[in-house]
């Protein structure tokens, strides 16, 4: 991982100093040594930059503000991010123009959460040799199957081939990635009964606090001005006063970026109440997948989405709530 | 309060969206032709059904509807040539999703209804309240506050 | 705050028998803004017209809700009346206490109920309500018509014969079309040439129409009433202002090789060629795939001899602007490509032909003189197979799901016309299904099989084999279900037609729809069939749906008819109930731009003050003029930026409120 970061910080300095772009979008040092926080750094600042296992956040949607700045920026994008790239081409909320972006390779990223509800404190770094994770931590070193440690989207990675870029730092040696099945638990919660269901949600939403970070990180909630902010859209709301409004909050949250969501699972890694969002966007993608054929919003830069297609022979409504009488 | 309406059979309240052009004209033939249907059922006239937004729908069930159904031209008669196509998708997803987070599958539906068809009209009603006077009243959805 | 007057219609007895309008108008009096209410036997009545058009007046009202019967049948008076009195019409709001409760209803407290929560919530709309004004814009009084064949012409030339001038932009280099290939037609076997050239002259003559052929439809923008069409003109490399159509450089030219379009490559034509005799106009092309002055810079014998000196080798395309006020797509057809029916052999055997090739070689104009012979050897063929269906009613890959609805009568017409000619001659047609309903075409199939003895056979051929100079085709009967094997001098493939292959790119210039099969969409498939959804494009011949040619011509006449009706208006006012986009709001996605089934949204680069922050921004436009107000854009908007006017999100929501309101 530190070769690769070291490829990365050169090719940036290469292409900063032969003013191809005049700064770089990548990841700092955060407030604790396992936070990394997006970034825009100068040649001078190209130090700090930082690639490793805690580098999970998307960068994709730093780019709608980034590319209406003057001069080209070198976007750092991993392969799952570049999905959400194309998918911000799409809706020309990304200047092409004003951004280089360099594929790089990604070995998938930890999800710290994970690791600390394991016992494991004081978290330093990290080494993974493809099979176990090594965590240098304050204390000392612990060790823990990869399987274990690693971000929910990494387990269900969608490949490393990235989708869009002007360049790509290979990897020379990639990591098999475990490959779960991503609709595990939807199918799970789509075997129990209507109640358990409820209860289910009712459970994980009402642990929603309304602090927005899932809208804030999510690259395909990025309207201007949301509807939830805007008092003529009918559900503006600043907090939940009763358990209808997280409800109803989450329920257009993943309405709305239906079909458009790559499941980059920003939203869930970022819940600082763990709420699992990402099985609200799924039950849409299986959906559309399972409807309409299969989907992957972000794969292209101009195929229709499913919302804004049909086909004369598309299943009824009635699916859900039983056959024609 | 609650007792009261423990006493009282229950009567759901029902909206219906109806596009213009076919529903909302099946819904004024079923009238023509004194085809009952009951009283609860309360019609919204949309221009066409790919005018209704999810947020209508959870708006209703917040503001204590027990039932929201959609009624536009059949796919392949839209007078605006494709707005069912989209309305048919969005609700199917839409309906699916609230069927995935324990909401009863039955609360919601859409239906085709031609100009022409009163007769399906008025049946239908009949039957959408049928069910949702049988499935009780819309605790789930419901917005606290908006009850009485 | 909105002053509202509430008028409760008793419609005779027809509301106030089952619904107590004297309670629900006094219900009424105390919601918010009401400041009138009142009820009468019937408001449509000149005498209940002029109670609101009086309490409008009297209390200053900003708006009525009228509790009546359907809007659909009275909001336009009541809107009218709103008018007459000084209010805007589209403050007028109506609940349906008629169709939609005291008809349907028996119990009197619960109609009336239920009538006075219609009210409300028509109330609750109405607080929302603006006024809209209708858009008005300009007619061009001038028509595009794409396509020269048979449906162009004729709705071109009933267009022009009404007063309006008529552009035809035709893409090869001759008026005509299809037809023009055509022997005879069915089911009078008249010969297609004398029913079609005159038309043909008729046109290229008309003072109104104007003719742009071997050009191209490059670009559409605007809308009804107002479409801004750029038209390139390709180069023919003749100059049309100087040839006099003597033929010389035709006859000159020693190019011979190139294939013949016209004849489907039956025959061969010179580098410098007009596609047939009677091509309209009578101006050469030079195709510079096969001139040897273009290639090599060595020849320029048609130059040499041009007496009137049009020959322009460096003549280039020219780009043409014009506006129109309506647009007729009338793109035509093409038999589809057989390359996928490898069974019937007919890219292994010259003797295996389409049957638009068999016109060719059936027209005295062609190729063989009108002597049918078979193209390998020249030799009049004994024994002719046709096979139907070929690609029609194909739900395989391969095919067309469709019936292409000509080729049975075709069919039949080639049978009879050869057994009429070359009676010692066999003649089979291995079919499906015969399909004959129109007039006097049953006559026509009967007389085939009755009087010329054409053998039909119901089955499909399974496969056809060159042998021996022959063709040997092994296919079933259904009927007496036996395979059959039938050595043949000829096989004719009626293959499926599709809809040329311009037509897709010129919907997506048009924003007009088309379904899976490429055919143009019509607005309804029964009441408005020669339209598209797009106002101002319409729709004529097969480029909507396969026809025969009196069906086309009936469609083109009427698509010329609904043409005529938008051009002979000064003005067209448009419904004001359209989408409108809060440029604040819009985030310039596209994503309502592709699900407006009429084209109306555009997007702008502009510059936008955001609560003092200025910025350019990429926003959606809607065209008013476009815009049809089904709402589909509205939905499609994450963001909330797109709402319909007269149907807007807060006044949908306030109906919902009110009726569930307890």
């Amino acid at each position: 991982m530190q070769a690769i970061a070291e490829k990365i910080k050169a090719k940036a300095l290469e292409l900063l100093e032969n003013g191809t772009v005049n700064r770089v979008l990548g990841w700092e040092d955060g407030e604790m040594p396992y936070d990394r926080t997006p970034a825009v750094f100068t040649k001078d600042e190209l130090a700090e930059l930082k690639y490793d296992h805690f580098c999970g956040a998307n960068l994709s949607k730093y780019l709608i503000a980034e590319t209406k700045k003057d001069g080209k920026v070198l976007a750092l994008l991993k392969p799952c991010d570049t999905y959400s790239f194309n998918q911000l081409i799409k809706e020309h909320r990304i200047n092409r123009d004003n951004v280089y972006v360099l594929g790089i390779p990604c070995r998938g990223k930890v999800d710290v959460r994970k690791l600390r509800a394991r016992g494991i404190e004081g978290i330093l770094s990290i080494e993974d040799d493809g099979t176990t994770i090594t965590v240098h931590t304050l204390y000392g070193d612990e060790t823990c199957p990869r399987e274990e440690a690693l971000l929910e989207r990494c387990l269900c990675c969608k490949g490393k081939e990235h989708k869009a870029f002007d360049e790509v730092i290979a990897d020379d040696k990639p990591y098999v990635e475990p490959g779960h099945d991503r609709f595990e638990m939807v199918d799970k919660l789509q075997a129990m009964s209507s109640e358990e269901r409820f209860a289910f949600w009712q459970g994980e939403l009402s642990k929603c606090i309304r602090c927005n970070a899932c809208r804030n990180v999510c690259p395909a909630c990025s309207c201007l001005s949301c509807v939830f902010d805007n008092a003529n859209s009918g559900v503006s709301s600043k907090a939940n006063v009763d358990p209808f409004e997280e409800q109803m909050f989450h329920i257009v949250r993943a309405y709305h970026v239906a079909g458009r969501c790559t499941d980059c699972g920003e939203c869930s890694r970022v819940c600082p109440q763990g709420i699992p969002l990402h099985l609200l966007n799924r039950k849409f993608i299986k959906d559309v997948d399972t409807f309409y054929g299969e989907y992957q919003p972000g794969e292209d830069t101009d195929s229709r989405g499913p919302l804004t297609n049909f086909t004369k022979g598309d299943v009824e409504p009635s699916i859900v709530y039983g056959g024609d009488k | 309060m609650q007792a009261v309406t423990e006493n009282k059979t229950f009567t759901p309240k029902i909206v219906a969206f109806c596009c213009n052009w076919c529903s909302y004209a099946g819904a004024d033939l079923a009238g023509t032709s004194r085809l009952s249907y009951p009283a609860n059922v309360k019609i919204i006239r949309v221009p066409c059904s790919c005018r209704v937004n999810p947020l209508f729908i959870l708006r209703a069930f917040q503001r204590g509807a027990d039932g929201v159904i959609l009624c536009g031209c059949h796919p392949g008669d839209c007078h605006y040539s494709t707005g069912n196509y989209y309305a048919r998708r969005r609700m199917t997803l839409l309906f699916s999703m609230l069927d995935y987070l324990g909401i009863e599958r039955e609360r919601t539906r859409v239906e085709w209804v031609s100009a022409a068809e009163g007769n399906k009209f008025a049946a239908t009603m009949n039957d959408f309240v049928q069910t949702i006077t049988a499935l009780g009243e819309n605790v789930k959805l419901g917005d606290l506050r908006c009850k009485q | 705050m909105q002053k509202i007057g509430v008028f409760v219609c008793w419609c005779g007895s027809n509301i106030a028998a089952t619904v107590d309008v004297k309670a629900v108008a006094e219900a009424v009096k105390s919601e918010p803004g009401v400041v009138f209410a009142t009820d009468y036997q019937y408001m449509c009545s000149e005498g209940g017209q002029a109670r609101i058009r009086d309490a409008i007046k009297e209390y200053g009202l900003t708006g009525i809700v009228v509790c009546s019967c359907s809007p659909r049948m009275h909001e336009a008076t009541f809107r009218k009346t709103a008018e007459s009195a000084g209010l805007n019409p589209y403050m007028v709001e109506i609940a349906n206490v008629r169709e939609q409760c005291s008809w349907i209803h028996r119990d009197m407290p619960e109609a009336t109920e239920k009538a006075i929560i219609l009210a409300k919530a028509a109330i609750a709309k109405l607080h929302l309500n603006a006024p809209l004004k209708a858009g008005e814009s300009p007619v061009v009084k001038r028509a595009l018509v794409i396509g020269g064949g048979i449906a162009g012409l004729q709705t071109a030339i009933d267009i022009a014969d009404a007063g309006y001038e008529v552009d035809i932009v035709e893409k090869t280099p001759t008026i005509g079309g299809k037809m023009a290939q055509l022997d005879k037609t069915f089911p009078t076997l008249d010969c297609a040439a004398c029913i079609l050239t005159p038309k043909m002259v008729e046109a290229a003559q008309h003072e109104k129409i104007h003719l742009y052929t071997y050009s191209e439809v490059e670009s559409v923008k605007g809308f009804v009433g107002n479409f801004t069409v750029n038209i390139r003109k390709k180069a023919r490399f003749v100059d049309e202002t100087k040839c006099t159509g003597c033929g010389v450089c035709m006859t000159k030219c020693p190019s011979k090789k190139a294939k013949s379009e016209f004849n489907l490559g039956l025959s061969n034509r010179t580098a410098i060629y007009i596609p047939f005799a009677q091509a309209i106009p009578n101006v050469p092309v030079i195709d510079p795939e096969s001139c040897i002055k273009m290639k090599t810079d060595k020849c320029g014998i048609c130059s040499m001899n041009c007496a009137a000196g049009a020959i322009d080798y460096k003549q280039e395309d020219q780009i043409i602007t014009q506006q129109y006020g309506a647009i007729v797509a009338a793109t035509g057809f093409n038999p589809i490509s057989l390359d996928k029916y490898d069974e019937f052999a007919y890219n292994q055997s010259p003797d295996v032909i389409t049957s638009l090739e068999l016109e060719r070689l059936m027209n005295a104009a062609g190729p063989t003189k009108g002597v049918l012979l078979r193209p390998s050897d020249n030799e009049h063929p004994k024994t002719i197979v046709f096979v139907q269906c070929v690609g029609s009613r194909d739900t395989t890959d391969c095919g067309k799901p469709y019936c292409s609805k000509i080729c049975c009568m075709y069919t039949a017409k080639h049978a009879m016309m050869i057994r009429e000619k070359y009676p010692d001659t066999d003649v089979h047609v291995f079919y499906i299904d015969v399909r004959t309903p129109g007039k006097n075409f049953d006559e026509f199939y009967r007389r085939a099989v009755e009087q010329y003895g054409v053998d039909y056979i119901k089955g499909m051929v399974g496969k056809v084999v060159p042998h021996d100079g022959k063709l040997l085709v092994q296919g079933s009967d259904l009927i007496s279900n036996e395979q059959v094997k039938i050595d043949a001098d000829l096989v004719v493939l009626a293959a499926a037609i599709e809809p040329d292959k311009s037509a897709r790119p010129l919907a997506t210039m048009l924003t007009a729809s088309m379904d899976t099969n490429d055919f143009f969409t019509e607005a309804h498939p029964k009441l408005r069939p020669v339209e598209s959804p797009t106002a101002g494009v319409f729709l004529s011949g097969v480029c909507q749906g396969p026809k025969d040619i009196p069906e086309t011509v009936s469609q083109a006449g009427a698509a010329a008819a609904k043409v005529i009706g938008l051009l002979a208006k000064d003005r067209l006012v448009s419904n004001p109930c359209v989408a409108n986009s809060n440029e604040l709001l819009c985030n310039g996605c596209s994503t309502c731009e592709k699900v407006c089934p009429f084209g109306a949204i555009e997007y702008i680069d502009k510059e936008v003050n955001d609560h003092g922050k200025r910025e350019v921004r990429r926003i959606a436009l809607v065209n008013e003029a476009v815009c049809q107000g089904c709402g589909a854009c509205t939905v499609a908007c994450p963001s909330g930026a797109m709402d319909l006017k007269g149907f807007s999100n807060r006044q949908i929501m306030a109906e919902v409120d009110a009726i569930c309101k307890l």
